[in-house]
């Protein structure tokens, strides 16, 4: 068994490609640095290099339109267990086929990406449907989320655009980072939130607005008032919004 | 803030309820000058209430005092129930901050008919003027036209909305006669018209100049109630279809008639929504505009009301089981689209993914078609028995109704007392 190690980002594993070619070596598993591997293993090093990497993404844009390298990268976002070696293949069947392979969803690797980009698109959507900003006493709005994969990237162009005369900052609370707006660009920081609530996300009462309860109230009678009674299907509901999106919703905590 | 607000929120929101529309889609706006807000081509859903219909937009009426009397209104004359009024700032100010939070995609604004449709529909204008002009708000507009309001103000309503609306309500002009006295299809085709007209005369501008002003780029939908009066859903399929060929006609929305009105004896008491019946007409309505069915092939005089136990397709199918099997690998999209079980992503799916070779029954599965309906309909490699033409209609119908599910309580210790 040859396990390939790298540093767990993109341009990581495009050097896991070139180096695979270049040493006609193909690894069984590529696993992050900080995974213990089992006994008994051969493995390889790989040493990020954007040289390599550029090397490797220029031979697929020949090969695959740029709608299914984008698919690479936002697949690679799932951070599922095992995502590597899917990409790895897709990679290599590519780079060795006369033709694109990315229509042939009878190939596993194929059909398998394609979902797990069908995947964290509509996580990436639910996202732009249920961040709630709180509007705190210094005039930004602050939400958290807990998305199942690192979709929060493929977002910022998005809430950029949307709340662009507003400073807002979005906290993904799993991975500990957030997007911050300062009304010019947006910043990726690092940093442990303080005075918020992870179960509940709220602010706590004295850095928020003065007006904020009133509009959460005002949020929830509405949606109270929008109800029809005699159409009630509860089922309906947690399949259009999942309940691990309800801790975090004005509405429902 | 203005406690009343509270009280107003909640009944002029319950008075708008009953209006299906909550589509944002259809409106691509970025937001060049750095403003609030932005339109997103898909529109999305914020929030879903325990009904389980999406909550896109703040869907709200500017005031639920209304001269006309319609039977199957809530907010008509003869009810006695609370009635209030939104100043048009009060209004401007919640969608603002409901949109600041990221809750809604904008606001659906509808109205009661207060001393006549022009000067209601003024009013309407006059906040989706406020939140364009005013406060520079991108985000969706969608402005209900009320029946029988002038050109002018169309026109202008046009400039700021993204969606207008105008209900026709009933599916036959004599049932809205006898329900909804005060309205005829005249006062509604109208404004319909005018829309259709604006839509139109933009698109001719555009080709011309690259900034003139867009007119509803969302187009017009429409909304009728289904089971307060006897018109089948053949008639109420073909008025859905002529409507959608008027070009600037995006959605029509169909209701289950709620019993709300008791006392009105000219409408029937149901004591549930017809909610199966509202579900296949969506689905009927689905074949026309994804599935490039044609409305006589859904209904037509011999069979006026869609099968209530089988989806429309499945129902067409198998009034047509000479069409079958079809072969995968060689018939065209639009054949592949039409069999049961086979939707228009696993369509695409086959059509791309056949030229590299052979697809078999498991490929399939994996590509999301529906094996329980579609293996009575297509041969591909292995499937060779069972199709519709050896098994019969009859067979593949049994097969298919899902019987009907009985939630028995194992726990639950059963007397029978005799």
């Amino acid at each position: 068994m040859l396990y390939f190690i790298y540093d767990n980002t993109f341009d990581g594993l495009l050097t896991c490609v070139f180096d695979a070619f270049n040493r006609r070596e193909f690894p069984e598993k590529i696993v992050g640095e900080n995974i213990q591997l089992p006994l008994f293993t051969e493995s390889f090093q790989v040493i990020t290099d954007e040289t390599k990497s550029d090397r490797v993404l220029k031979a697929l844009r020949g090969k695959i339109s740029k709608s299914a390298l984008d698919m690479l990268f936002i697949d690679y976002l799932s951070e599922l267990e095992g995502i590597e070696m899917i990409l790895f293949r897709y990679i290599r069947k590519t780079l060795i086929s006369k033709f694109s392979i990315e229509m042939n969803f009878a190939d596993p690797d194929v059909l398998e990406l394609s979902k797990i980009y069908r995947k964290v698109t509509r996580e990436e959507e639910r996202v732009r449907q249920f961040v709630r900003f709180q509007k705190t006493a210094d005039g930004v709005f602050f939400a958290i989320m807990d998305p199942i994969y690192n979709v929060l990237p493929l977002s910022v162009r998005f809430f950029q655009n949307r709340f662009a005369d507003q400073p807002w900052i979005i906290y993904d609370v799993r991975r500990k980072y957030g997007l911050y707006y300062d009304l010019k660009s947006v910043e990726t920081v690092q940093f442990d939130p303080l005075d918020v609530s992870f179960e509940t996300g709220k602010l706590s009462a004295g850095k928020l607005d003065d007006y904020e309860s009133a509009f959460q109230d005002l949020w929830k009678d509405y949606l109270k008032a929008i109800t029809i009674q005699e159409r009630k299907n509860l089922r309906l509901q947690r399949q259009f919004m999942p309940k691990r999106f309800w801790k975090y919703l004005v509405e429902k905590n | 803030m203005n406690p009343k607000v509270f009280d107003k929120l909640k009944t002029l929101a319950e008075a708008a309820k009953y209006d299906v529309s909550c589509a944002s889609s259809g409106t691509t706006r970025n937001n060049p000058g750095k403003n609030l807000g932005t339109a997103a081509g898909w529109g999305i859903c914020h929030s879903f209430t325990e009904d389980g219909r999406c909550v896109s937009l703040l869907k709200i009426m500017l005031t639920n005092h209304c001269i006309y009397d319609c039977g199957y209104c809530m907010n008509r004359r003869s009810n006695d129930i609370p009635r209030s009024t939104f100043s048009v700032s009060e209004l401007v100010e919640l969608t603002i901050e409901f949109y600041r939070r990221n809750y809604i995609e904008g606001l659906f604004l509808s109205s009661g008919i207060v001393r006549n449709a022009d000067y209601t529909m003024e009013r309407m204008v006059r906040v989706a003027k406020d939140l364009r002009l005013v406060h520079k708000y991108n985000g969706y507009i969608h402005l209900k036209s009320i029946p029988g309001a002038s050109r002018e103000l169309i026109a202008e309503a046009g400039m700021y909305a993204d969606r207008l609306s105008c209900n026709i309500e009933m599916p036959s002009e004599e049932s809205l006669r006898i329900i909804a006295p005060d309205k005829d299809y005249q006062s509604v085709y109208r404004p319909m018209h005018y829309i259709q007209q604006g839509f139109l005369q933009s698109a001719e501008d555009k080709k011309k100049y690259r900034h003139a002003p867009r007119f509803a780029p969302a187009g017009q939908s429409t909304q009728m109630i289904i089971g307060a009066t006897p018109d089948d859903d053949n008639r109420i399929l073909h008025l859905a279809d002529a409507l959608y060929q008027r070009p600037a006609m995006k959605r029509v929305y169909y209701s289950g008639y709620i019993h709300i009105n008791t006392y009105d004896t000219r409408l029937p008491a149901l004591p549930t929504p017809p909610l199966v019946r509202e579900n296949r007409l969506y689905q009927a309505d689905w074949l026309m505009r994804f599935y490039q069915f044609k409305v006589d092939e859904i209904v037509d005089e011999k069979h006026t009301h869609l099968d209530l136990e089988i989806d429309p397709k499945l129902a067409w199918a198998l009034r047509h089981p000479e069409n079958f099997p079809v072969n995968i690998h060689t018939a065209d999209y639009e054949t592949i689209l039409r069999i049961p079980g086979i939707g228009v992503k696993s369509a695409t799916l086959i059509v791309s993914s056949r030229r590299f070779g052979r697809l078999t029954s498991e490929h399939l599965k994996k590509m999301g078609v529906v094996m329980k309906r579609a293996r009575y309909f297509i041969t591909c490699n292995e499937l060779q028995a069972f199709t519709v033409q050896e098994v019969g209609t009859e067979y593949v119908r049994r097969a298919l109704i899902a019987p009907p599910k009985k939630k028995k309580d194992e726990r639950q210790l059963i007397l029978n007392f005799e």
